[in-house]
């Protein structure tokens, strides 16, 4: 039997108890101002033994020139547009692309095995061959084709470069949840009457993509900055291109660093927005279904 | 006498070497409940997901009203409508809420508009007690409350066949009486059902007939109360000392 208390009792606390108190405030504190000092002094060793190297004062006329930020952010976060751009087309084009690539790779019906082939070739060719050299050979090769009918923009074909590397790697991370849903529930499905194409796309599918967000936001974060590597193709000016053109005039490297805190200020959302989701959905799984 | 809706002849079911069925012989009427009981590993699963072409039989044939449904140029999907089933572990679909759940199929499979199907789920919902949770997602639903959502999603396409795998094995025992209340319910109103259990006062209770699977056939069958009663072989007598002591 548990007889509760009045509810407005105070609790007397036995002096152990206090005292056990007293001592984890005390312990709380001590790191508390430990953590500080340490910190301090990190900073202080790092600062110091940066401003005093023989070359910090060219390193910060180089690499920090306030009059390159005040003349050349406008330009460079100007070419950051493009990229936005990019990355807004490029992401739909990807999350379409690879999610075909992984049904196709994870279909079981025999008039689809030269789909599943193609299938895995084109995330083994996409996903192991360097990005840079799939820019170079649609951003530059293509064009160079000169056939009239398809586009001549160095920037399309770089975007299509991009597309097609990051697809392949989606996919897998797509193919991972579709293979994650576990076979009772295509089961359960089928039961009810519907087809492999309809538990597909209204059971698996959905729940698929739910246990992949979290590699999937990685995935984009990886897209963000990747889609800076346009700037090698030439053509239309992205961010690094002018950044690229500003360094060019004066020898100055600032617009790099000007264009990698743009880029920074961008993923760092996209970090925390990945970070909540992995945490929401690590609540659920924690939550206890049975299913 | 009528045709039989479910007819089983000679079904083999076999793993590669693991062969699970080994000729199974079966006829269940229209209304009939039949209750299969044997140890693990007995067939029991194999058969009913042999009749839910779930698992594709190694030799015999099965024929759902008269029709077979083991011929291989069958709309496996159309037969499928026609039968219900409830698995051990609910396989509800957790991205969906109750109402979705039990909505689904009248929807997709029995083209009902958006507005019919999720009238027919809430009503489905409220017959199984669960009126008030249709909003709900699975994983806010208790075990027992999940196979009656699982039940009702089963039945809402109005099935000619009711396949019941185990469904209160999952189930914590105070949450076993709800779902097999609903069972009962679901006798009176005439569903023919084929179900696997090892409740044996439940069978005893609402079994038309109970056969006994051992070593892949029907060992024993007939009314409960000569099956469960005066257990014709050792083996069987065997099986029930078990299950009953536990």
């Amino acid at each position: 039997m548990t007889v509760s208390a009045p509810a407005e009792a105070p609790l007397l606390l036995s002096d152990k108890e206090q005292w056990r108190r007293a001592y984890r405030r005390q312990r709380a504190r001590r790191s508390t101002v430990v953590a500080t000092i340490s910190t301090l002094v990190f900073a202080a060793v790092v600062w110091f033994g940066v401003t005093h190297t023989p070359g910090w004062n060219d390193a910060r006329a180089t690499f920090f020139s306030w009059n390159s930020i005040r003349h050349d952010t406008p330009d460079i976060a100007r070419g950051m547009l493009l990229n936005l751009k990019i990355l807004a087309i490029g992401e739909v084009c990807i999350l379409a692309l690879g999610m075909l690539v992984a049904t196709l790779r994870t279909s079981t019906s025999a008039v689809l095995a030269p789909l599943r082939i193609f299938g895995g070739v084109y995330v083994d060719f996409f996903r192991g061959c360097p990005l840079i050299i799939l820019l170079y050979l649609f951003g530059v090769g293509i064009p160079s084709l000169q056939l009239s009918w398809l586009p001549k923009s160095a920037t399309v074909w770089g975007t299509v470069a991009i597309i097609l590397c990051y697809s392949s790697y989606v996919a897998e991370v797509f193919r991972a949840g579709l293979q994650s849903v576990h076979p009772s529930q295509r089961a359960a499905a089928r039961s009810l009457g519907l087809t492999h194409q309809q538990a597909l796309r209204i059971v698996v599918v959905p729940q698929a993509i739910r246990s992949v967000l979290p590699p999937l936001l990685n995935d984009f974060v990886a897209l963000q900055k990747d889609v800076g590597l346009i700037s090698i193709v030439g053509g239309a000016t992205d961010a690094i291109q002018q950044a690229t053109i500003d360094n060019s005039l004066t020898f100055n490297f600032t617009p790099y660093v000007i264009a990698a805190v743009l880029f920074i200020l961008l993923a760092i959302p996209s970090g925390r927005i990945a970070d909540a989701v992995s945490a929401r959905a690590n609540r659920r799984q924690r939550a206890g279904a049975v299913v | 006498m009528n045709r039989p809706v479910l007819e089983i002849r000679g079904v083999h079911k076999h793993f590669g070497d693991n062969r699970v069925l080994n000729g199974i012989d079966l006829d269940v009427g229209d209304g009939e409940v039949v209750v299969l009981i044997g140890g693990s590993g007995s067939g029991k699963s194999t058969l009913l997901r042999c009749i839910n072409l779930l698992e594709v039989v190694t030799d015999g044939e099965i024929r759902l009203d008269g029709e077979e449904i083991t011929d291989p140029r069958i709309d496996a999907d159309a037969v499928r409508r026609r039968i219900g089933v409830v698995f051990q572990a609910y396989n509800l679909f957790p991205h969906m809420t109750a109402l979705r759940n039990v909505a689904l199929a009248p929807r997709v499979v029995g083209g009902l508009s958006k507005a019919e199907a999720d009238k027919r789920a809430s009503e489905l919902l409220a017959r199984v007690g669960l009126g008030e949770k249709a909003g709900d997602y699975p994983d806010r639903l208790s075990g027992g409350q999940q196979q009656r959502t699982a039940i009702a999603r089963a039945i809402a396409n109005s099935p000619r066949l009711l396949l019941l795998d185990e469904v209160t094995s999952a189930l914590d025992p105070e949450l076993v009486g709800e779902v097999l209340d609903l069972i009962g319910e679901l006798k009176d109103t005439g569903m023919t059902i084929v179900m696997a259990t090892h409740e044996m006062s439940f069978a005893r209770r609402v079994a038309d007939r109970i056969c006994f699977l051992d070593g892949g056939v029907i060992a024993e069958a007939g009314p409960p109360d000569q099956v469960l009663g005066q257990p014709d072989s050792p083996r069987l007598r065997q099986f029930l000392s078990r299950v009953v002591s536990h």
